[in-house]
């Protein structure tokens, strides 16, 4: 409004003019069109008879409309055809694509399942000789890490979003004041390395900076000085371990699991004419924490992590009499010799990563001397391209932090301000140094505290090269482009490297290996699966991506050991030590530890879940529970049971743990078969920054932090803790009763008994006569029939499994207290079971048990749905129809293996868009009020059908394989037809050893098991 | 007790002396006609009309979250809202027990009671029925899916499934009751029209009554019609308990899969109707000064029904407990050991003194003839049955075949909360009956004055 024209109006009035306001008072045009449009945003509508009809049709379509739209939010989506279609991709069926996730710096070798270009499943490379096709719970649980929402999104300088340009030029203007100095104020930090690439250009860095150093850092490596060595457990007859876990913890384990497996499945199904050659390898444990070798072992003998040298010498020595009173154990320690000593060339012993290299020493000698050495283990250099001891190199680096030498701090990877052993005051140190750079895929304790943060592209995301745990070159390539600012380590690395300027993962990765190929690079020599050369660089750089690995490389000496890491202090004095003469062959070495003081024993473990704190944002590895305990998403202090009785403790007290003047809090759990006055502890809780997963909610659960109480001289294990029960802390488990109750679930025989009388199986249990029913039964022959046969002599109670099965068939986590309710969504759990009694720990024996739906042929959920919403299928299947579900859990109710699952809550993520990519598009992501369970991977089975319809023929035994057979490293689980008497399934089913879980029912289950199968000394039994 | 003298036992009379059909009309029609309310009817509304709110509350939130805000796991799927479905189902027998059953028995004490008794069936019933609806994952969905409607994809319900069964059986049975209740009502509404002098109320009642006049004709329809519906809810009392103890026998799981399970049902609902008729019938005939109606014989009749029903169901509880070891199964075994000796052993022991032994009181005639001994036996009873309920569903699921499936269960607050809640339910309307209807059938019980005796000699 104007002024003038209020004036013009008020001096145009006659007689008195009333106004409300200015606005009136003016009466411009703009005011009369405002007062028309009372409701100024339809109200004209109203004068026109036609807009006025428009205007309620709208609204009432739009009521209507309203109420439809409530009922379920259709997101917005935008579909848009390929305008060249790319090569080989058909919508909707996944390719695969090689590639290596490391783990430790050694390569998972995996193959992974892309829908449409998005990643969705894990698979072991099925060709590569360090998987075989098997996998482990981190490969599996790594595509959820991929997608995590919580990643590290953005380059950051102190806390501030920057771009990769400036993260470059900061570090070349860092560069340029380091180079008179030669690199003295340069420090690298990184985890195990064992990539080739990394490797040389790490050495070129420190050619241009020859004072530069590089430090490695990494809480779970093995024991300083300890040898590096493989194994071969298809020749071993008699594996004795000293606190060894070979069956887990990484990805060598997913090769000797099947190694080490398969031999004992041979034995179990040997024919009796051939008994003879397939002798069932015998397994002696001698261990401090249980682990699930020591649960599979035939023997186990429990001792504090302290008394295992001790041990080693007995049993280099022949008998434990003079060191040790027990007579279990020096029966036990006799026993093992004795055996060892009749089995020259076909044992092995394996000496455990955390115990000191004095063990690992008398391990090699014993096997030196019993003439393994070259047959069942190999001794050579390590994969790493950085070997040496950590604790030693990073209390180097951080008393050059501490006295101010350190100008630039490149941290590649890991998270030391959380993993570092108290002593070091690591998080100190780094508040002195100038700059500091970290390499990370989360936005954790390390990246909270440095100048600069680049976020890591994921293995999933990345170019990379990797060994193998036997050395063999296995390619990373990328399944998707980098879905936040992530840079791989080869990429940071380029940054500091004149030469490699702006050249991308891909260039580097891609160049050094066509470069080794050419032999510019020195050691390498490589040939194709057949052992001639390769016809031409690119044919050999297809041919590596298309397998993911190079022939031939797995000898450790190829590519050679390149020494960079110089200032890596490595300790070979101890692997030297003269060899006297003993009764296996070299007596006491000189160098082992002082005997244990007396104590209570600590000793740290990584989480066997978690890892060392990596893995704290994983919901799946979270809620994976954990082994024997079965607790999910906290960490324990594991104690034997008469060590929490003389403390006055039980399951779920949380105790106070002082040792060495640190404290630490962890809650209790009383693992019988642990060894007496010792205490576990597993480090990588306790997590102060990390993502929502990751970060707890409650106080408590941030004082867990077990690495506090670490120190760099005692990294695994020492004497002088002191617990005392501050309060009670609940702990979520998934299965609270672990005794058989007489049931014999699992069945288990020594394979003596059943060469013997193969019916001992078959007596556990009764068998109901098929004519036992009322309803008709139908006729399966028609079609195809579908089993399962799940090995319980392979099995090791890995897990593997339940997180495969998680990953492909897209089922929730649902979070602690969801699982303390007894609300765990997995398909398939693996039970556990204990025998003998808690308080003699030598009496325990552990099994383990995976239960997925039994595809019962007379099932009793089907019986019971008011809806039909599980139904039997013509070939055997008791398919769950989710849409149909109303969900009145009686199906659940009347399952006696409790394998169904019920959507309580909402428990699916539907919001957050990051982890739309990651499932399964085959199969349905299931609301609320639904009853899930195990399929069978009916998608797979179902996409195995649509093959063999278009090529008109049978689905081809071992077409099929579910997500859960698929990833088993032991391969345990076999999927097959049970109408087609060749299949492998119909094989295994047919074997004595072959049984019904709960077949007294008469449920008829489908999934089937295969005894136990144990091969005692019969000298202990 | 020996009864020093029991050739002299007279029991109490039916109608204490002195009425005639006009007191018997202005006593219990008064009740309804007044716009006098006692107190303690307010009170007791009131109370019950918020407690019902929070019934609101609960559910609300049961439908936004989900199932999940209740204890229900794996293994326990079914909690609380089975438990008090088969409590409430239980109670709601007595009404059309008493009604039907002793109808065609010809015990004529039952006039002075049934007609609270089917309102507390209906009421129950309809507490009950709220249960099986909201215990689903998917109430929308599960509110018809259950019902054999004729649809375009020719998806029926699943004929094999108990819970198909029990939709059939509670149905019928609410529509019967409801039925049988509102024809006995019929007379007594005309009553109320003749009687009513506000205008509005004479409408509604005159509505209601269905233009009945009294004639000969109308009686003699009205009789048929009640013989009939007596008739065909004499075998709903039997079946729908029976059919809700297949939810359970069907099953697979040690602790249901028992052929005792119909009778023992059967009888244990009666008992928990009877004690629940008892709780409703002393401090209403307290309240309302209905002792001159509702006598020390109802009273003592019902104590012995309760002691009868009682002894059936202890029966069941041995019988369980025999064939757990009889049968030689050990998953039975160790199912009644569980039971006894589990963690749940308080849950069975208490269960065992409300059941069990706390009715043997009732052999003792100074009981039963004490109203507030009678109510103490009556209530303990209830929760009695309750605890029934949860030891057979909760205790059986909890620990079945698979020890590493065992589990434990607790209900939630929201648990509480709805069973709580549809006690409210229940209350609110039970006396919003009480102050409309009239609570004992004025007709019926006009013929228990001397009067019609006097009449019915003369030859009716």
């Amino acid at each position: 409004m104007d002024s003038s024209a209020i004036r013009s109006r008020l001096a145009g009035a006659e007689g008195r003019l009333f106004w409300r306001s200015l606005g009136e008072l003016s009466d411009t045009p703009q005011f009369r069109e405002y007062l028309h449009r009372e409701f100024p945003e339809q109200a004209s509508q109203w004068n026109n008879p036609k807009g006025r009809r428009e205007f309620l049709k709208l609204m009432s379509a739009s009521l209507a409309l309203a109420g439809v739209g409530a009922c379920v939010k259709q997101p917005e989506e935008r579909i848009v055809p390929y305008v060249r279609q790319p090569e080989e991709m058909v919508p909707g069926r996944p390719l695969f694509f090689a590639t290596a996730i490391p783990f430790g710096g050694v390569a998972a070798p995996v193959l992974v399942e892309s829908h449409e270009g998005h990643p969705t499943k894990v698979e072991g490379n099925p060709q590569h000789p360090a998987a075989l096709g098997g996998s482990d719970i981190f490969a599996q649980a790594s595509i959820l890490t991929l997608y995590d929402p919580d990643r590290l999104q953005s380059i950051r300088f102190r806390s501030e979003v920057r771009g990769w340009g400036d993260f470059f030029s900061a570090m070349k203007g860092q560069l340029g004041a380091q180079r008179p100095r030669q690199g003295a104020g340069l420090r690298f930090l990184t985890e195990r390395l064992t990539s080739a690439s990394a490797a040389e250009q790490i050495a070129t860095i420190k050619q241009a900076y020859p004072q530069a150093k590089w430090h490695v850092w990494d809480p779970t490596a093995k024991a300083a000085g300890a040898p590096s060595a493989t194994y071969d457990f298809t020749k071993a007859d008699v594996v004795v371990t000293l606190d060894a876990d070979f069956l887990t913890g990484g990805p060598a384990a997913i090769r000797y699991t099947r190694d080490f497996a398969g031999r004992r499945r041979a034995a179990a199904d040997a024919e009796a004419a051939e008994a003879a050659e397939h002798v069932m390898n015998r397994l002696y444990a001698i261990e401090s924490t249980p682990t699930l070798t020591g649960a599979k072992a035939d023997h186990r003998l429990p001792l504090r992590a302290s008394e295992i040298a001790a041990a080693a010498q007995a049993l280099s020595g022949g008998n434990g009499s003079g060191t040790f009173s027990n007579s279990a154990a020096q029966a036990f320690i006799a026993a093992a010799a004795k055996d060892l000593q009749a089995h020259r060339g076909r044992s092995l012993v394996v000496a455990g990563d955390y115990q000191p290299a004095a063990v690992h020493a008398i391990a090699r000698q014993m096997n030196e001397a019993l003439g393994n050495v070259g047959v069942t283990v190999t001794y050579g250099p390590s994969v790493d391209i950085n070997a040496g001891d950590h604790a030693a190199s990073l209390r180097e680096l951080t008393q050059a932090m501490h006295s101010g030498q350190v100008d630039l701090l490149v941290i590649l990877g890991g998270n030391p301000v959380f993993t570092a052993p108290a002593d070091l005051h690591f998080d100190v140190a780094l508040t002195k140094v100038a700059l500091s750079v970290s390499l990370s895929m989360f936005p954790d304790e390390t990246a909270f505290v440095t100048h600069w943060n680049v976020p890591e592209a994921h293995p999933l995301e990345s170019w990379g090269d990797a060994r193998a745990f036997d050395g063999t070159v296995t390619v990373m390539q990328p399944l998707i482009a980098p879905l936040y600012d992530g840079k791989t380590l080869q990429e940071v690395l380029a940054v500091f490297i004149d030469a490699q300027t702006g050249k991308n993962a891909h260039d580097l990765v891609k160049e050094f290996w066509t470069r080794a190929y050419a032999g510019t690079v020195p050691g390498w020599t490589f040939t194709d699966p057949t052992g001639q050369p390769f016809k031409s660089a690119d044919s050999f750089w297809r041919h590596v991506l298309h397998d993911g690995w190079i022939t031939g490389t797995a000898a450790a000496e190829n590519g050679g050991r390149r020494a960079e890491g110089g200032n890596v202090a490595t300790s070979d004095a101890v692997a030297s030590t003269s060899a006297q003469a003993p009764a296996i062959a070299p007596g006491p070495s000189s160098a082992l530890p002082p005997p244990s003081s007396s104590g209570l024993e600590i000793i740290f473990r990584p989480d066997p879940m978690i890892w060392d704190g990596r893995f704290a944002n994983n919901g799946w590895l979270q809620e994976l529970p954990k082994p024997f305990t079965k607790i999910t998403w906290d960490p324990t202090a594991w104690m034997s049971a008469n060590l929490a009785k003389e403390k006055g403790l039980i399951d779920g007290d949380l105790v106070e743990l002082r040792y060495r003047g640190n404290t630490a809090k962890l809650p209790v759990a009383v693992v019988p078969g642990h060894p007496e006055q010792s205490v576990t502890v597993f480090y990588g809780y306790g997590r102060q920054v990390t993502g929502r997963v990751g970060s707890s909610a409650d106080a408590t659960a941030r004082e867990f932090d077990v690495y506090k109480l670490r120190t760099s001289d005692a990294l695994h294990f020492g004497t002088g803790l002191e617990i005392a029960k501050v309060g009670r802390y609940l702990l979520a488990r998934t299965q609270e009763h672990h005794l058989m109750e007489d049931r014999h679930p699992v069945r288990i025989a020594t394979v003596e008994e059943y060469r013997k009388d193969p019916e001992v199986i078959a007596r556990f249990g009764e068998r109901p006569p098929r004519t036992l029913t009322m309803i008709p039964d139908w006729d399966y022959s028609q079609h195809y029939k579908w089993g399962l046969s799940i090995d319980l002599t392979s099995c090791t109670g890995c897990n593997t499994c339940t997180i495969a099965c998680q990953s492909e068939n897209n089922i929730p986590v649902v979070g602690k207290e969801q699982v303390d309710n007894g609300r765990e969504m997995h398909w398939i759990r693996v039970d556990h079971y204990y025998e003998g009694t808690p308080e003699d720990a030598n009496s325990i024996k552990t099994h383990h048990q995976p239960v997925p739906c039994m595809q019962c042929e007379k099932a009793p959920c089907e019986l019971v749905c008011p809806v039909g919403a599980t139904t039997h299928s013509a070939e055997g299947l008791n398919d769950m129809v989710y849409n149909r579900c109303v969900g009145t859990r009686y199906c659940s109710n009347n399952c006696p293996y409790k394998v169904r699952r019920f959507n309580f809550l909402l428990f699916q993520d539907w919001e957050t868009p990051s982890l739309e990519p990651l499932r399964n598009p085959d199969v349905t992501v299931r609301s609320r009020g639904v009853m899930e369970k195990c399929t069978y991977c009916v998608q797979r089975i179902n996409l195995a059908r649509i093959d063999a319809k278009r090529e008109d023929r049978e689905i081809r035994d071992g077409e099929i394989v579910p997500a859960c057979a698929s990833a088993c490293p032991a391969d345990a689980i076999v999927f097959g037809n049970l109408n087609d008497p060749n299949a492998r399934v119909s094989k295994l089913a047919a074997r004595e050893r072959t049984y019904g879980l709960l077949e007294e029912l008469n449920t008829r289950p489908r999934t089937t098991y295969m005894a136990e199968l144990r091969n005692p000394n019969p000298e202990l039994s | 007790m020996i009864n020093p003298k029991p050739a002299t036992y007279e029991p109490a009379p039916l109608i204490e002396p002195g009425h005639t059909f006009g007191s018997i009309t202005d006593k219990i029609g008064g009740v309804v006609l007044t716009t006098k309310q006692p107190l303690s009817w307010i009170i007791v509304v009131s109370i019950g009309f918020m407690i019902m709110g929070m019934l609101g509350m609960a559910v609300t939130w049961l439908l936004l979250k989900g199932t999940g805000i209740w204890g229900v796991n794996i293994p326990v799927g079914w909690g609380f809202a089975i438990i008090n479905f088969v409590w409430w189902i239980g109670i709601g027998h007595a009404g059309t027990l008493i009604s039907a059953i002793l109808l065609l028995l010809k015990q004529g004490w039952r006039t002075s009671i049934n007609r609270f008794a089917e309102g507390m069936t209906i009421f129950a019933v309809m507490c009950a029925g709220l249960f099986p609806l909201i215990h689903t994952g998917r109430p929308w969905l599960a509110a018809y899916w259950l019902f054999p409607y004729p649809n375009s994809m020719s998806i029926w319900p699943q004929f094999r499934s108990p819970l198909i069964w029990d939709v059939f059986a509670v149905s019928t049975y609410f529509t019967v009751s409801l039925l049988f209740w509102y024809v006995g009502l019929i007379p007594d509404l005309a009553t109320l029209r003749d009687k009513a002098k506000l205008k509005p109320v004479k409408v509604a009642y005159g509505m209601l009554a269905l233009g009945w006049r009294g004639s000969a004709r109308h009686w003699q329809r009205y009789e048929h019609i009640y013989l009939l519906l007596a008739g065909l809810s004499t075998p709903l009392v039997l079946s729908v308990h029976t059919v809700v103890s297949f939810d359970f026998s069907i099953g697979i799981i040690p602790g249901w899969h028992a052929t005792i399970f119909p009778p023992y049902f059967v009888a244990g609902a009666i008992y928990a109707g009877f004690a629940m008729v008892l709780t409703l019938a002393i401090p209403l005939r307290k309240v309302y000064g209905m002792e001159d109606f509702i006598t020390m014989r109802h009273l003592e009749n019902m104590g012995k029904v309760t002691l009868l029903t009682g002894m059936i169901v202890g029966y069941g509880y041995i019988s369980e407990a025999f064939f757990g070891w009889y049968s030689a199964n050990k998953y039975e075994g160790f199912m009644i050991l569980n039971r006894m000796f589990g963690p749940y052993w308080y849950m069975y022991w208490t269960l065992i003194f409300c059941n069990i032994i706390t009715p043997q009181a009732l052999w003792f005639r100074k009981v039963r003839t004490t109203p507030m001994g009678l109510f103490a036996v009556a209530m303990i009873v209830n929760v009695g049955m309750w605890l029934e309920r949860f030891v057979i569903v909760v205790t059986s699921l909890h620990r079945d075949f698979l020890p590493s499936s065992w589990g434990m269960y607790y209900g939630t607050v929201w648990d509480w909360m709805t069973f709580i809640g549809t006690i409210g339910m229940f209350v609110t309307f039970f006396f919003l009956f009480v102050r409309f209807l009239p609570m004992i059938s004025i007709f019926e019980m006009r013929t228990m004055a001397p009067a019609a005796k006097m009449k019915e000699s003369e030859g009716h």
